[in-house]
């Protein structure tokens, strides 16, 4: 051990080795999934968030959701018949940032999308022992009250085309229009619709004149699991 | 506070004897206070999520105070604020005495560090109750704190560079090794895991560089690394000087410790897709997430035997003093969590464990057993020296702490074990016609007891940490208390059968 004599008793050299080989193991693992091309699964469907998606996608990380509920249905017949097909790549390639999770204190809602009403959702979150008596899940009665704030959302599709969401500039430029049609239960969906395929549309909160921070969450709930048609699909078409 | 620093540098001089080297304890003090304040602030967050899935009407009904709001918070000061804390006031004063130099910087660099990270804990909490939060774990901070971060993350690594170069010994101590190994670390991994774009330089709000499946290898690599280098490497770094000093012992094996360090810090930064078994992550990375995983006990091991056999020649000393005592059960429980650590980053283990409880009282008894204790037991040593007094107010008080302490983690950890355990098993029975044995929400009903009892070895816990306070409080106010000491008497009657 008389060549570490000489390692311990610089400590640049011993910082640099260091640094060195604690960055080995991060760049094998992590720079190939950017590089093989097999990673993201290729599948139709998958399209970024509308606007009032988005916005819901925020209050979901706002409220620290992801410390209960996770999204990434594994590929075992128990998780295949409570929740649904097994979670893929490409599902979540415009999360960012991912919500896999790591704990389910409550169910995984990869695939919660069209399960429930939105009334249930509504009635849920407000007081989740309502209609789940033996829930642990926190009360957010709040949302229905709260106008949702309306941030200045191009920016919000800004941040994201800056880090790689293919938003168009038609999706840009109505961004705004299509944030208030979306829970419009008179609005004119069909730029909307075009836009963003599949969405959920109408009055989600039960107050059709106002639209709250409950509206944008429960349009996030109700596309998730919804883009990709695994019917389309055999696993040997989403082998990675 | 002047009156305070002269005195406890005549203690170091006269403890060092050989030189005129005026140490800075005053920012080690200041770290120490902090240590003990933001570490019940942790315990107590944590008792009060313990109760909220117990019996939900703790959420008292306001958005600031929700589990989901909540938990990043009693993580964040678990990890950062009392942990982070403990990190920079035993590092602080172990570097000055193994180079035997003062801080590199002087006091303004050491005083702006202190202030800067209690900076950073008070953003990152305040950020976490009004929503402003990453969604990553233990990096949940929005992109203006992670940026605050990285500045006094970079002035801790000068003046710990700093303080060694100036060293007047020719080698580095091994403790020193370790806290070097975890301050470049978590830079590192701060830094890659953090890389987002703001959607504007005025809000708080931010969308992360990458996503889906890189990103949730990126942020387990940083998640899983965390763990490996702020709570293993910097606490080993504590073990290496704390328990030979306690012992009055040198550490057992130069050569273990050379090899443990190079292969714990290769090995640990690999670990991290054991994560995300049986997710979107590519099969391949999986599977070099769990060969690495099982590989890291070893090391994981190396270091643990070289911390437990230190006591060589010193058995006798666990029987009396519960200080020493507190270092070297966090030690066995280091080895307790390194060992399970490996098992459950086996993949079929992992499909039962993962989502459960049973990831949740592993990371306790890692974070109660091996780095609470092992801080514990580093307070104890530095508070009397820190203050210049004779010794701690209370020995009996200690055992106290200790006891109800290691209570309180057994009721944790088997409750989890068996919550954890059951709750995965629940999810995948079927009934005798094939259908599905229980409905979610079957599962969580079963949880209760043991969420009860969990909050109640969190109870314990928090009361241990509470005899700590006052106990602490009372030797730095000078007060001994009067009772038969523990040591004088115990020797007198074991020294004739020896």
């Amino acid at each position: 051990m008389h060549w570490h004599g000489r390692i311990e008793r610089n400590a640049i050299v011993l910082s640099i080795l260091i640094l060195i080989v604690v960055a080995i193991g991060g760049l094998v693992e992590i720079v190939p999934l950017f590089t093989i091309e097999s990673t993201i699964e290729e599948v139709e469907g998958v399209r970024p968030y509308s606007p009032l998606e988005l916005i819901g996608r925020r209050i979901y990380i706002r409220e620290g959701c992801y410390t209960c509920h996770s999204q990434m249905v594994r590929p075992f017949r128990d998780e295949a018949e409570r929740y649904g097909h097994y979670s893929i790549a490409a599902e979540s390639m415009y999360d960012h940032p991912f919500q896999w999770g790591s704990k389910r204190t409550g169910p995984d809602l990869a695939r919660v999308g069209g399960k429930y009403s939105d009334e249930w959702h509504v009635a849920h979150l407000v007081d989740p022992r309502s209609v789940v008596p033996g829930s642990v899940m926190p009360p957010y009665a709040f949302m229905l009250d709260r106008p949702l704030r309306l941030p200045n959302i191009e920016d919000h599709l800004y941040a994201n085309i800056a880090v790689g969401v293919p938003y168009t500039e038609e999706m840009v430029e109505n961004a705004a229009a299509d944030l208030r049609a979306q829970a419009d239960p008179e609005g004119d969906w069909d730029g909307l619709l075009e836009r963003y395929p599949n969405a959920a549309v109408g009055d989600f909160d039960g107050q059709p004149d106002q639209l709250t921070e409950m509206d944008a969450l429960i349009a996030y709930l109700q596309i998730l699991g919804r883009m990709v048609d695994f019917s389309e699909y055999t696993t040997e078409d989403l082998r990675q | 506070m002047a009156a305070v620093s002269a005195t406890t540098a005549d203690a170091a001089v006269s403890e060092s004897g050989r030189d005129t080297v005026v140490y800075n304890d005053d920012v080690v003090r200041l770290f120490t206070i902090a240590t003990v304040f933001w570490g019940i602030a942790a315990f107590g967050l944590g008792v009060f999520i313990a109760l909220q899935l117990a019996y939900p009407v703790f959420n008292l009904g306001l958005e600031w105070t929700t589990f989901g709001r909540l938990r990043p918070a009693h993580t964040s000061a678990a990890i950062f604020a009392f942990g982070g804390n403990a990190l920079l006031a035993t590092s602080l004063y172990a570097v000055q005495r193994t180079c035997r130099a003062r801080l590199f910087g002087g006091p303004d660099l050491a005083n702006f560090l202190f202030w800067g990270y209690q900076l950073f804990i008070v953003l990152a909490a305040t950020g976490y109750l009004m929503g402003i939060t990453q969604s990553r774990e233990y990096a949940e901070p929005e992109w203006y704190v992670d940026i605050w971060l990285t500045v006094v993350w970079v002035v801790y690594l000068v003046v710990y560079i700093g303080t060694i170069m100036r060293r007047r010994e020719p080698h580095i101590y091994v403790a020193n090794w370790f806290y070097l190994a975890f301050i470049i670390t978590i830079a590192m991994l701060h830094i890659v895991n953090n890389l987002a774009v703001p959607v504007s330089w005025t809000g708080t709000v931010s969308y992360s560089l990458f996503a889906g499946v890189q990103d949730a290898l990126t942020q387990w690599w940083y998640g899983h690394n965390a763990v490996g280098f702020f709570l293993t490497a910097g606490f080993l770094g504590m073990m290496y000087y704390y328990i030979p000093k306690r012992a009055n012992r040198p550490v057992y094996s130069y050569r273990l410790s050379i090899v443990h360090f190079w292969a714990l810090i290769f090995l640990y930064i690999w670990a991290g897709p054991h994560h995300l078994h049986y997710t979107a992550l590519p099969e391949w990375a999986q599977t070099l997430g769990m060969t690495f995983s099982i590989m890291l006990w070893m090391p994981s091991w190396g270091g643990m035997i070289n911390g437990i056999m230190t006591l060589s020649g010193a058995w006798d000393k666990l029987r009396t003093d519960a200080v020493l005592r507190f270092m070297v059960v966090s030690v066995a429980f280091y080895g307790m969590s390194t060992f399970e650590g490996p098992l459950m980053s086996v993949r079929p283990v992992n499909a039962l464990s993962h989502y459960t409880d049973w990831t949740i009282g592993h990371v306790h008894s890692g974070a109660l057993g091996w780095v609470a204790f092992i801080s514990f037991g580093a307070i104890y040593f530095l508070v009397p020296r820190l203050w210049n007094r004779p010794r701690l107010y209370s020995d009996k008080l200690v055992e106290w702490h200790f006891w109800v302490a290691t209570l309180g983690i057994v009721l944790y950890i088997t409750a989890m074990w068996i919550s954890g355990i059951m709750q995965g098993l629940m999810w995948r029975s079927y009934d005798s016609l094939g259908f599905l044995q229980y409905s979610f929400i079957e599962t969580v009903e079963a949880m209760h007891p043991f969420y009860v009892i969990r909050a109640l070895g969190g109870i314990l816990f928090l009361a241990g940490a509470l005899i700590m306070v006052y106990n602490l409080w009372m030797t730095v106010r000078g007060r001994i208390a009067v009772e038969p000491t523990a040591t004088a008497p115990a020797r007198a009657a074991t020294r004739p059968a020896e």
